[in-house]
């Protein structure tokens, strides 16, 4: 469990020092450095269409410019927008059950010593698992519809929620914990006004890291037997041979796949640091 | 020690303290005892054991054998009458300077307060240690010597029976710590605090303290006691102090050389 926890502080290193100062001049240029990187994956995926796809065959429906084509099609309707909202919905359900287990669990196993000793061999078992692989089971236990997408994605979701929580309540500052003693805390206070409020920065951390998850792990499932959801509708873009919709479709959960890694930064940022 | 007259405020009898696997207890048959509004202070060579008899005094460690009592009850547990300040200010990273001042008065084995009277503990005493500009601040925003006096007006606001201070003037420039020595006078005359405080400053000892403690040896044991009547402020009687000065020095020294 240990070893997690140091994998979990490296990544949360890597992403305190990936985030750009708010130095404006430096700042100026990640973000010209950033447009250019995105720019040459525009121009590489034009390169290859237009250099390998045979002109007026299949390969050409691939490309940028019929993407955006479609893209611009598929914002001014209707659609997508329903497509996105059943998609966010369910990583936000997801979220919300993966948070109600995994915070109180990772709270008693970073209390708790015994527990910690009990559970973890489970623990690095289970969260090794891929959680596409308990598709079939989820859909013969819970049938077709978002029942098993919720219990695959909150799956997902746990681990890295659960981990950083207790990695949290370890790294939790020894002076805090002498001072509830001295004010002769109950057991209930030290939880309420220390251990929580201090875990918080390392729970945001795993939220951070279990987005990243979820909304790799939503596309697939959604392959599964629902009607809505931007898995979905890859799937039905490529039934109707629609493939400039399914780039357009590509571009879109890419962004919105970046939007929300954004919003929890910044969410980290603001909460994350305690202060 | 026995105080004649009135009853003691705190008394420990026949401490000891030992730690599991380490041969030698860090302390051995140690008595002291305290009056309301007395301030004892306790001096010692390093790792003599000093910042474990404070906890131990805070009910934050049960002693090996021996007893610790405030007015006259044995004390067990941490009671919600002492307040102790560590070195190390331990402010709360998330909640501003003043709620970190406010931090534990409404817990529940804390003696009961209305908010009102609480929010007003707590601004006397962040005004006291002369931190009220800075009552809305974070801890990542204040310096050392700000969270020094920011976690002694958070013992300040419980108005304790008995204050524990560990080394708490340690980050504080001259003038400041000149401050906060007569702000702890102050405490202890309008409270009838008894306070005993840990400290390497036998200058701070001698102006602040009613009687010095002097623990040496290994284990720890007193080495020495002298009593100062002086009136305060004490800042001119430099004969008499500068007597007891070399004494507790030559002491020191010998508790020193005997504990290497």
């Amino acid at each position: 469990m240990s070893d997690i926890a140091g994998e979990l502080r490296e990544s949360e290193v890597e992403t305190a020092v990936s985030a750009p100062r708010a130095v404006p001049g430096r700042q100026d240029a990640g973000l010209l450095l950033g447009l250019t990187g995105l720019g040459s994956i525009l121009l590489l995926w034009w390169a290859l269409i237009h250099f390998l796809a045979a002109p007026g065959g299949l390969g050409e429906r691939f490309s940028p410019l019929a993407a955006f084509a479609s893209l611009r099609d598929l914002v001014t309707g209707s659609d997508l927008f329903l497509h996105v909202a059943v998609s966010l919905k369910r990583i936000l359900v997801a979220l919300g059950f993966a948070l109600l287990i995994g915070v109180p669990v990772g709270l008693l196993v970073g209390l708790n010593r015994t527990f910690e000793a009990a559970t973890s061999p489970a623990f690095q078992f289970l969260r090794m698992i891929s959680p596409l692989s308990w598709m079939p089971i989820a859909v013969m236990v819970l049938g077709v519809g978002d029942t098993p997408i919720y219990f695959l994605l909150t799956f997902a979701a746990v681990w890295p929620i659960l981990l950083n929580t207790a990695a949290g309540v370890r790294n939790l500052d020894p002076a805090w914990l002498q001072l509830s003693r001295s004010l002769a805390a109950t057991r209930w206070e030290t939880l309420l006004h220390i251990v929580i409020p201090g875990v918080l920065g390392h729970v945001l951390t795993g939220v951070r890291l279990a987005i990243g998850i979820l909304w790799i792990v939503l596309v697939p499932c959604e392959m599964l037997g629902v009607s809505a959801g931007l898995g979905y509708f890859i799937l039905d873009t490529r039934d109707r041979l629609a493939y400039s919709e399914l780039m357009a479709m590509v571009l879109v959960i890419g962004a919105l796949g970046f939007l929300l890694d954004w919003t929890t930064r910044m969410l980290h940022r603001h909460w994350g640091h305690a202060g | 020690m026995t105080q004649a007259g009135p009853s003691p405020l705190l008394a420990a009898r026949a401490l000891s303290l030992a730690y599991p696997g380490v041969s030698r207890p860090v302390l051995a048959s140690f008595d002291l005892s305290l009056l309301p509004g007395e301030v004892v202070t306790v001096l010692g060579p390093s790792g003599v054991g000093k910042s474990s008899l404070l906890r131990v005094l805070a009910g934050l460690q049960q002693p090996t054998s021996g007893v610790v009592q405030i007015d006259g009850a044995p004390v067990r547990d941490v009671h919600p009458r002492v307040a102790i300040a560590f070195q190390n200010p331990g402010l709360l990273p998330w909640l501003s300077l003043e709620r970190n001042v406010a931090f534990g008065l409404d817990f529940k084995h804390q003696p009961h307060l209305s908010a009102k009277e609480r929010a007003a503990r707590v601004e006397r005493a962040v005004a006291e240690v002369g931190l009220a500009h800075a009552r809305t601040l974070h801890p990542s925003a204040l310096s050392g010597g700000m969270a020094q006096r920011a976690s002694l007006a958070r013992c300040l606001a419980r108005q304790p029976k008995v204050l524990l201070l560990d080394e708490p003037f340690g980050a504080l420039d001259e003038i400041t710590r000149a401050e906060m020595q007569q702000l702890l006078l102050k405490v202890v005359r309008d409270f009838g605090t008894a306070v005993v405080l840990i400290t390497h400053d036998i200058d701070e000892a001698l102006l602040v303290s009613d009687r010095v403690v002097l623990i040496g040896g290994s284990p720890g044991r007193e080495a020495g006691q002298w009593r100062i009547d002086l009136p305060h402020p004490r800042g001119e009687q430099v004969a008499e102090l500068g007597r007891i000065r070399v004494e507790i020095v030559t002491r020191l020294r010998q508790a020193t050389s005997r504990l290497n």
